[in-house]
């Protein structure tokens, strides 16, 4: 019996198209438009100015304060405007617009293909790089790397679970990674598990994923205190909660982190980013990216600058298809339509997807039947339906007793409700409401 | 038989009467003693319970009203003055002069000004519309176009109209409760006071942003070019975060204002057409 947290979930269709494309490397556009803010936290300040030249990997935003992350060029050229612009959140932030000139990079980035194994830092230091580095949470959440790893006093870390689980559909940047780039993967674990200064960790990767398992369980012989867990597939084991809850059975409570339970999650995404920023000296400046969609020609896992366009994106996959109806940021079921092609990939862009206009369409919306499929779907045994109608007619406080903010949007219910109700858009607004009443009732 | 009878009905006097004696005692002892005269202002008062004066109701209100030492901060906008002074004549208190209001739309951004960039096809509720992106246009301050502002309108003087995708405020039916104010995620509804034959001048627009973008995204939004500053005698308006503001109780309603602005953001509403330009009058003379 393959492992697999025991609440709720969903099954939605795989659509994998990309897991057999090897990670290409897309070629520096002309130019790139960086937002500031690319993570969870306060945003980064501009340390460059218009006119300036820049190299790829010099910092160009610095973070203030302890949650936050900086910002690094992925390009060389001269910065030509700093200004706000429409990012891929659908919201105006300050972006930092870099025209390219050639590809130079900072000359303390090592740029050699050698897999350099051996760790010199020691867990302060590393923890001190990746805050330079500007790393943060790939899987998609952005939370800033440094202080995942900076655990409290008084807390106690025993185990490091690397996220490899790749559960929501369509994207395989992950995937690409685990099987192209698995000895630095496991290179990055090792030196994650020596700032945390744990002997244990456990890398959980769905079993629709054989090639990838096969292949990190071969290579990870050769690294002590790491194992590879088969899961069983279902949709949101990549979520934090549910993947600690299925690969070491402890439960996280409502409202705490993993550490909490000794616990610390990090997706392979950064892992690998860890291993570059430490082993290479390399800042976080490119990603890999999933561009797919069933009627693009050519789908495809890139190596994408931060700030590129994902009009270039398109354009590498063999063009915009003439029955696009919307363009996904992130996975089809977390992520956010983008309202216009030239939204810039950001650290936390796993995924570009371009959806067919009959299969973004929304549903007719029906009445609640109380079928009660949300609340099995629900993998925090909430109840949804209760969740929205509390939001719908303004009944926050309410809302907030029935926990509406230990929803994370993982689209569950939405997905699984038969009369086509918009659940998760009712959630969302009740959640922000209730952590703004939350906060402003703090400050009293 | 008959005896039957008779001690059903004594024994049934009896209780009566011992529950009488208890309940007297009970009444008297719970008695709540309520000022006659909330009765009477509630009955004064449109009875709407609207909570456009803050309170939960008319009710509310009343014994707020029998509680005051002043009239200062109550007031009744469904009522207005007559009510409040009718109000005033029971307490034998003096009511503030309160100048009526009107809600007006700080927003004139039709499809043809504001040009969609993208199209939503979410749930109709403008709090989630701002809460998920800018919206339709590229503009992050405008109206939304879901209309809960007419959904919170319970004097039915608001309407959404299909063409410019705006709400449209009848200034005979609102009352200036302000549910609509509150219900605005976008804060674009503002009470403004309420001038001769509904006579406005304001800036019609809420944007925030730089002229250059402020423009692209819809022709008619405030650039803050400060030209209205200028042409204004009265000191009625300010400019603040480039965005013009004009004050209701210093404008004379000149409209030189409007005619300076050089993106149609001031709007005049009510007004009898403008005479034609002077410049025929001047061809006599010189012939």
């Amino acid at each position: 019996m393959l492992k697999t947290f025991p609440a709720g979930g969903v099954h939605p269709p795989e659509n994998k198209l990309t897991a057999n494309i090897p990670i290409e490397y897309l070629p520096v556009p002309e130019s790139v438009t960086i937002p500031v803010s690319q993570h969870i936290g306060a945003p980064a300040v501009p340390v460059v100015n218009k006119g300036d030249t820049v190299k790829a990997g010099q910092l160009i935003a610095a973070g203030k304060g302890f949650v936050t992350a900086n910002i690094h060029s992925s390009v060389s050229g001269k910065v030509s405007r700093i200004d706000t612009i429409i990012d891929g959140t659908g919201f105006k932030q300050t972006s930092i617009a870099i025209d390219v000139e050639g590809d130079e990079w900072i000359e303390t980035i090592d740029r050699s293909k050698d897999i350099l194994k051996e760790i010199k830092l020691t867990p302060e230091e590393i923890t001190k790089r990746c805050l330079e580095s500007g790393i943060v949470g790939l899987g998609g959440a952005t939370f800033p790397s440094h202080v995942k790893l900076s655990v409290p006093t008084g807390k106690k870390c025993d185990i490091l679970i690397i996220n490899g689980v790749e559960c929501e559909p369509y994207l395989t940047s992950d995937h690409r990674l685990m099987l192209e780039r698995g000895e630095e993967l496991l290179t990055g674990i090792t030196i994650l598990m020596k700032a945390l200064k744990v002997e244990k960790a456990m890398v959980g990767i769905e079993n629709n994923k054989p090639d990838a398992l096969s292949h990190l369980t071969k290579l990870v012989s050769g690294f002590k205190g790491i194992s590879v867990i088969p899961l069983k597939v279902k949709y949101p084991q990549g979520a934090e909660k549910q993947l600690i809850k299925a690969l070491i059975n402890r439960e996280v409570p409502s409202g705490r982190l993993p550490l909490e339970v000794g616990a610390v999650v990090h997706n392979v995404g950064t892992a690998f980013a860890v291993y570059e920023a430490v082993q290479k000296n390399k800042p976080l400046f490119e990603r890999v990216v999933t561009v797919t969609g069933k009627s693009l020609t050519k789908p495809g896992n890139y190596v994408v600058r931060t700030g590129t366009p994902i009009r270039k994106l398109i354009e590498a996959a063999g063009g915009m298809p003439g029955d696009t109806g919307k363009i996904v940021n992130g996975g089809p079921m977390m992520g956010k339509a983008v309202n216009n092609i030239d939204v810039p990939v950001v650290k936390g862009m796993s995924g570009v997807i371009l959806f067919p206009e009959k299969e973004s369409s929304r549903q007719v919306v029906q009445p609640c039947i109380r079928c009660a499929k949300c609340v099995s779907a629900c993998a925090l045994n909430l109840e949804p339906y209760l969740l929205m109608t509390l939001s719908e007619k303004g009944m926050f406080e309410r809302a907030e007793a029935e926990r509406i903010t230990d929803c994370m949007e993982c689209g569950s219910c939405s997905y699984t409700c038969p009369a086509g109700r918009p659940l998760l858009d009712y959630i969302r607004l009740g959640k922000s409401t209730v952590i703004r009443m939350a906060r402003e009732r703090n400050l009293k | 038989m008959s005896s039957t009878v008779i001690l059903t009905i004594i024994s049934l006097s009896v209780l009566a009467l011992v529950a009488a004696v208890i309940l007297y005692f009970v009444a008297q002892k719970f008695k709540v003693i309520e000022d006659p005269r909330i009765d009477e202002i509630q009955e004064a008062l449109p009875a709407a319970n609207c909570g456009g004066c803050g309170f939960a109701g008319c009710r509310n209100f009343a014994e707020a009203l029998v509680k005051a030492e002043t009239f200062e901060g109550l007031n009744c906008p469904v009522g207005g003055a007559p009510v409040m002074a009718e109000a005033a004549k029971i307490l034998g208190k003096e009511a503030p002069v309160t100048e009526p209001q009107v809600a007006v739309l700080l927003c004139n951004g039709t499809p043809d000004q504001r040009p969609s960039t993208s199209k939503y096809d979410g749930p109709q509720d403008c709090r989630i519309t701002n809460n998920l992106y800018i919206g339709e246009s590229d503009c992050s301050y405008g109206c939304l176009g879901n209309g809960d502002c007419v959904r919170a309108c319970t004097f039915d003087a608001m309407y959404m109209d299909q063409v410019t995708n705006l709400p449209v405020i009848s200034d005979e039916k609102c009352v200036a409760c302000g549910a609509c104010v509150k219900a605005c995620p976008r804060n674009i509804i503002e009470l403004r006071k309420k001038a001769k034959k509904d006579r406005k001048i304001y800036v019609a627009c809420s944007n925030c942003d730089k002229g250059g973008p402020a423009r692209k995204a819809c022709k008619v939004a405030c650039i803050g070019c400060n030209k209205c500053f200028k042409v204004c005698e009265f000191g009625a308006i300010t400019i603040e975060n480039n965005l013009a503001y004009i004050d209701a109780a210093k404008c004379t309603f000149c409209r030189k204002c409007v005619t300076e602005c050089p993106t149609n953001a001031i709007i005049e509403l009510n007004f009898p057409p403008r005479k034609p330009k002077v410049e025929v009058k001047e061809e006599v003379v010189n012939v």
